[in-house]
């Protein structure tokens, strides 16, 4: 993998923009995505983050620039076909069906089928089987597939989601804010699968607000604010501090504690 | 949270809570135990009622509410209502029953062709609440009342009254009615065919929702319906399917109504959509969508018809049969309520 320096991304974008009525949503955002590697997309609320995602998983198409696929240009028309050539999305809040058991979230949307044609049914054991094996493959230890996913806290519901998507033979994996709702021990475990996933060869796209998350996984990062790109940088060009600076806005982080202090004052005397 | 630190404990607990938990997980557990309230109730206040021909006539009224009830708990259970099935059974009737005398033709082609009626009010339900995403409550409530208009107008529009023509004697009758509305003697005890068609219904709508692909995606279309489409679920036809079922159990119930009677009172069935939905929140079917049983809204209309025909037997004045109805709705949601809490409790 590392002998060719020059191989192709799983996803390429350049200068895509999106565009909402007389919105602009996303305009000139160029990253890349190569196998074994993460990505974090970093972007306080309204950069465009969820815009991008939706443009990768299908749901919306780009209306300039380039987005390739192993270096193919081309334009998914909906999440099935996302899904179809290897692009399985994580996304924040709907990535599960509560109320329904574990393995038939699981396998929700491409349930393995025995039988002949009037009399097809799903495989039940082989899905309550394997969403186990799975799971317990990426370290997770369930006590019953047969549970409610809703009865998980938020961090295993996201393992499931993760482990589901390495399952179904990802080869891009794309996380929308997948610790922002965590605590701080939840957070960590689910970084720990997103290694995971990437330790198994996966491209992975993570979106965060979160500096100190994404340096701690990520190999690659691309900033956004107001729906345009700001930097992108590799591992090596940047440290966390200027990650952390350049992800606050820089300037008005200065700016924003100046005030802070003044306004502070009066309260002290 | 917990998986993490008490892994060792694990496998015991499951062998501990598993049975009483799975039990309790039943969508259908509370209204079993309001079934058997209802039943002592009755065995114990009317003296006929544990005979063997009140048993067939209780089960004959729960039948009737059955067959309605299937599909609409399926529907409930992929998250929405529909408000027109009540008239849509009485559509189907007269459809098939003005079809065959109008073309003077053998009453199997009015019965194939009300099932091509009452399929399309289905899928033009479905095609409406998917294309103009309104909530079905106010799509299903315009079907319902154009549906409740056309009923009576093209009655009387074509047989000059309410209530259509006999067809008694035309050519298919009584095969039609054998498969529709006969009654079959089983140890002297007469029980009508509709029992075996409800029963049927219950049987295939279970193996669907719970092992096959389809029941995996109307379980996901009404517990979360953008996380369904976002895996690739299709959204679009697994409800517009489901409005078609409850098209083809109206074709059932409808062609029930009408080689039972021969004729067909066209200002039929306002309001029993109401029961239909009734019966499947009793089944434990939950009214938001996502979670439910066919066998739920079987138990559901069996209690149903323990009820109406109960209070025949004990002598009470029907009028109090209503009241009946409405006490049992509020307790047997707020059973359920309380079963789905204690089971997601026990995890």
């Amino acid at each position: 993998m590392t002998g060719t320096p020059a191989r192709t991304a799983l996803v390429e974008l350049s200068g895509v923009s999106k565009n909402y009525g007389n919105v602009r949503a996303l305009e000139g955002v160029s990253l890349e995505v190569h196998a074994g590697e993460i990505t974090c997309v970093l972007g306080d609320n309204g950069a465009g983050k969820s815009t991008l995602i939706k443009i990768i998983a299908g749901l919306h198409q780009h209306d300039g620039g380039t987005l390739s696929l192993d270096g193919e240009e081309t334009r998914l028309s909906s999440p099935r076909e996302a899904l179809d050539r290897g692009i399985a999305t994580v996304y924040q809040d709907l990535a599960v069906v509560p109320l329904m058991p574990v393995w038939r979230n699981f396998f929700l949307g491409s349930e393995p089928r025995k039988g002949v044609a009037p009399f097809k049914r799903m495989d039940v054991d082989h899905m309550r089987r394997t969403t186990r094996a799975e799971l317990l493959r990426m370290g997770i230890d369930l006590r019953d597939v047969d549970q409610p996913i809703g009865t998980l806290s938020g961090g295993e519901r996201q393992c499931v989601a993760i482990a589901r998507a390495v399952h179904f033979g990802a080869k891009v994996l794309v996380l929308d804010e997948p610790t922002a709702a965590l605590g701080v021990k939840q957070s960590g475990v689910v970084l720990k699968y997103v290694a995971a996933a990437r330790d198994q060869g996966l491209g992975v796209v993570l979106i965060t607000h979160n500096p100190h998350h994404a340096y701690l996984v990520g190999d690659r990062f691309v900033l956004l604010k107001r729906g345009t790109m700001v930097g992108a940088y590799t591992r090596e060009g940047i440290t966390l501090d200027e990650l952390t600076t350049q992800m606050a806005g820089g300037n008005e982080l200065d700016d924003l504690r100046h005030e802070l202090q003044r306004a502070q004052r009066p309260g002290a005397v | 949270m917990s998986a993490g630190t008490d892994l060792a404990a694990a496998d015991e607990r499951i062998l501990q809570t598993s049975p009483l938990r799975k039990l309790l997980a039943r969508p259908e557990l509370g209204s079993v135990v309001g079934a058997i309230a209802v039943f002592v109730f009755f065995a114990f206040f009317a003296d006929s009622f544990l005979r063997a021909t009140s048993l067939s006539t209780v089960l004959y009224a729960a039948s009737t509410i059955g067959i309605m009830a299937v599909p609409v708990a399926l529907l409930m259970i992929g998250g929405e209502f529909d408000l027109s099935a009540g008239v849509m059974v009485t559509s189907s009737a007269l459809v098939s029953s003005m079809f065959s005398y109008q073309m003077t033709a053998n009453v199997w082609v009015g019965v194939g062709v009300s099932l091509l009626v009452t399929l399309a009010i289905g899928a033009f339900n479905g095609f409406m609440l998917t294309r103009t995403k309104l909530p079905s409550f106010i799509i299903t409530l315009g079907t319902f009342l154009m549906l409740t208009g056309l009923n009576l107008g093209f009655t009387k529009l074509i047989d000059g009254t309410v209530s259509t023509k006999t067809i008694a004697d035309m050519e298919g009758f009584p095969s039609a009615r054998e498969v529709f509305a006969s009654t079959l003697t089983i140890g002297g005890v007469g029980f009508k065919v509709t029992i075996l068609w409800w029963l049927a219904l219950v049987a295939v709508a279970s193996w669907i929702l719970l092992r096959t692909r389809a029941g995996n995606w109307i379980f996901a279309v009404g517990g979360n319906k953008d996380a369904a489409r976002a895996v690739g679920v299709p959204v679009t036809k697994t409800r517009i399917g489901l409005y078609m079922g409850v098209g083809f159990g109206a074709w059932i119930s409808g062609q029930h109504l009408l080689f039972s009677y021969d004729v067909v009172q066209s200002g039929e069935g306002v309001g029993n959509e109401l029961i239909y939905i009734i019966a499947a929140v009793i089944g434990g079917c939950l009214i938001t969508g996502g979670y439910g049983s066919a066998v739920g809204s079987a138990v559901g209309a069996f209690i149903f018809g323990m009820t109406s025909k109960g209070i025949v037997f004990a002598e009470w004045n029907p009028d109090w049969f209503k009241f009946f109805l409405g006490a049992m709705l509020l307790l047997a949601t707020l059973l359920n309520a309380w079963v789905r809490k204690r089971a997601e409790a026990t995890k």
